[in-house]
């Protein structure tokens, strides 16, 4: 009958109904079950075990019977800034991490401009995906094959040697360029967005204005594009202080990484890797306060 | 601007002169895995497949195999369960503490990852072993999925952001219940939002190593294989093949992951890091 379907019939009372409509009274509940599990883990788990790794920092390890005494101290910080090697190793790793930093800055600026300003439409998209690809994946084979390349009789060494001249072989400058060549793309990344984001009117202004390509880039260009520069900074500084693997492989100075490793790992030292692992957390939220400053989270 | 000739030709040279930087070491362990002679010098003398045999022949590598592949699935798993609750309570609901979570699924990955190796192994070693579960498999799945969240979580909150709540509110009107509106409205609206999360995550996972390293126990992911063999020489020439493959199944998945959202979602966890950490 025509006016049967007219009629709504009202939806049959099955149990997921019945659990449908008595949650969708309770939004507070349905957050509740939402944030349980994902907010449990982090916040019980993971931010808990953090904070126990904090407070480990001032504890210490009784030399003779090797066990840790929950004594609270600033032991663990006197040694690491009064102990000659400790304060080298952080300074090595400040350094490098610095370097890197800069080399990366310089890198990345031409192909991000060609990217942000040069490119056709379809070109950007290949080269965003060319540089997406390598930013997550192989790490570890990154390290490995510059490992290969960098040794005696490797790469490096044979595409020099027409040149009269050698590679770096292992060390500090094996490490810096590892570095600088395995964060690249986090560079490039922010540098290319903070490119684009410039209008170009006001490229055109500058030039209507009178200057010339070379002023209108120191003037216009640069300040414009300089919180993406430290943006992209944030990533090549943090990652280089936390790494300990690529030190390892390509060169035999420690990074205050291999302290932390070599202390929890090998010695058992649970308390002075901690206190050791809060200086690069201490020196990345000083950087962090930094970057701020100069305007690099909003060119996130 | 208008560029001159010059720059631009400059500017060409430079991109080409980058990329070739960025792929040739990735290029050269390619080729290596190739190589006819036990040595890893350069120039390669001759090309030969007998290396992809005896890597396929090679327990350890194959049991590393297994192993990663394992963990990647379960850490996925879970990432994406975890990962797409937590991004369905931030977009869709108001709450206090609402800005601190982006930010608690952004410190695993934005802390250095042996600060946050050390913390799960000590989390693992008081939370789980009095239950009969030491380190291993379970351990390294459960530490992953905690840095893998992030990128379930940035996915489909992105998604989210630009799904109109209308449809939703049509079909209950509709006469759709919570959960069929659930399964026939929004899923498909945001089934390639997780495919593309699941697929990061997957290759972040199937890549780790210092995380893995401080869970693992005695199991071994193919990185940690890797990483142990290195010193052996005689290894080398399967560690190659072992490390082409590792390429190979990290860098595909992102590679999909990026056709199917259009958005650099590779940067957006990272970049998500740093803004995070000014709250």
């Amino acid at each position: 009958m025509a006016t049967n379907e007219l009629t709504a019939t009202p939806p049959r009372s099955t149990a997921g109904r019945r659990l449908a409509t008595f949650l969708y009274r309770r939004p507070r509940l349905q957050l509740g079950l939402l944030l349980a599990a994902p907010m449990g883990w982090l916040v019980i788990a993971y931010l808990g075990s953090l904070a126990v790794l904090f407070v480990a920092a001032f504890w210490r390890l009784d030399p003779f019977t090797a066990t840790v005494v929950h004594d609270v101290g600033l032991d663990n910080f006197r040694t690491l800034w009064n102990t000659d090697v400790y304060r080298r190793i952080a300074f090595r790793t400040i350094g490098i991490a610095a370097a890197v930093t800069l080399t990366d800055a310089i890198l990345a600026f031409p192909i991000a401009y060609y990217m942000a300003r040069v490119a056709s439409r379809r070109v950007r998209g290949l080269l965003l995906v060319a540089i997406l690809m390598p930013l997550w994946s192989s790490y570890l084979v990154k390290v490995y094959a510059w490992r290969t390349m960098l040794q005696e009789g490797g790469l490096v060494n044979w595409a020099l040697d027409p040149l009269g001249l050698k590679g770096p072989g292992f060390g500090n400058t094996a490490t810096w360029l590892v570095f600088s060549y395995l964060w690249l793309p986090f560079m490039i990344l922010p540098v290319y967005a903070g490119l684009e984001r410039i209008p170009s009117s006001l490229l055109e202004a500058s030039g209507d204005l009178g200057a010339k390509a070379g002023r209108t880039f120191r003037e216009v260009i640069l300040p414009l594009a300089f919180p993406a520069v430290v943006a992209g900074s944030i990533f090549t500084f943090s990652l280089t202080l936390g790494d300990y693997i690529t030190p390892q492989l390509v060169s035999n100075n420690q990074f205050l990484g291999n302290v932390v490793y070599d202390n929890v790992g090998v010695a058992n030292n649970l308390p002075f890797a901690a206190a050791f692992a809060t200086v690069p957390v201490v020196v990345m939220i000083g950087y962090l306060l930094i970057a701020r400053r100069l305007g690099a989270f909003e060119s996130l | 601007m208008v560029q001159s000739r010059l720059a631009r030709i400059a500017l060409r040279l430079a991109t080409a002169l980058t990329l070739a930087f960025i792929y040739l070491p990735l290029l050269v362990i390619a080729l290596y895995a190739f190589n006819d002679s036990r040595t890893q010098a350069w120039p390669i003398d001759g090309l030969t497949l007998s290396w992809f045999g005896k890597a396929i022949d090679n327990p350890g590598a194959r049991d590393a195999l297994v192993t990663s592949l394992k963990a990647g699935l379960g850490a996925t798993a879970l990432a994406l369960l975890l990962g797409s609750l937590a991004a369905f309570a931030v977009q869709r609901y108001r709450f206090f503490g609402r800005e601190t979570v982006s930010f608690l699924v952004i410190l695993p990955i934005a802390l250095p990852g042996i600060v946050t190796g050390m913390a799960l192994n000590a989390t693992f070693r008081t939370l789980f072993e009095p239950f009969g579960v030491g380190l291993g498999l379970f351990t390294v799945i459960v530490g992953h999925a905690t840095f893998c969240i992030v990128v379930v979580y940035n996915n489909v909150v992105a998604r989210l952001r630009r799904l109109s709540r209308s449809i939703e509110e049509a079909s209950m009107d509709l006469g759709a219940d919570t959960w069929q509106t659930f399964r026939n409205v929004t899923l498909p609206a945001i089934r390639t939002a997780l495919l593309a999360g699941a697929l990061l995550a997957f290759a972040l996972s199937f890549d780790e190593i210092i995380v893995t390293t401080f869970t693992a126990g005695d199991q071994q992911t193919l990185p940690i294989w890797i990483f142990t063999n290195l010193s052996r020489p005689n290894q080398l020439p399967i560690v190659n093949v072992v490390a082409v493959l590792v390429v190979l199944l990290s860098t595909i998945p992102v590679y999909i992951a990026q056709r199917l959202t259009q958005e650099p979602t590779g940067v957006a966890a990272p970049a998500a890091a740093a803004a995070g950490a000014r709250q």
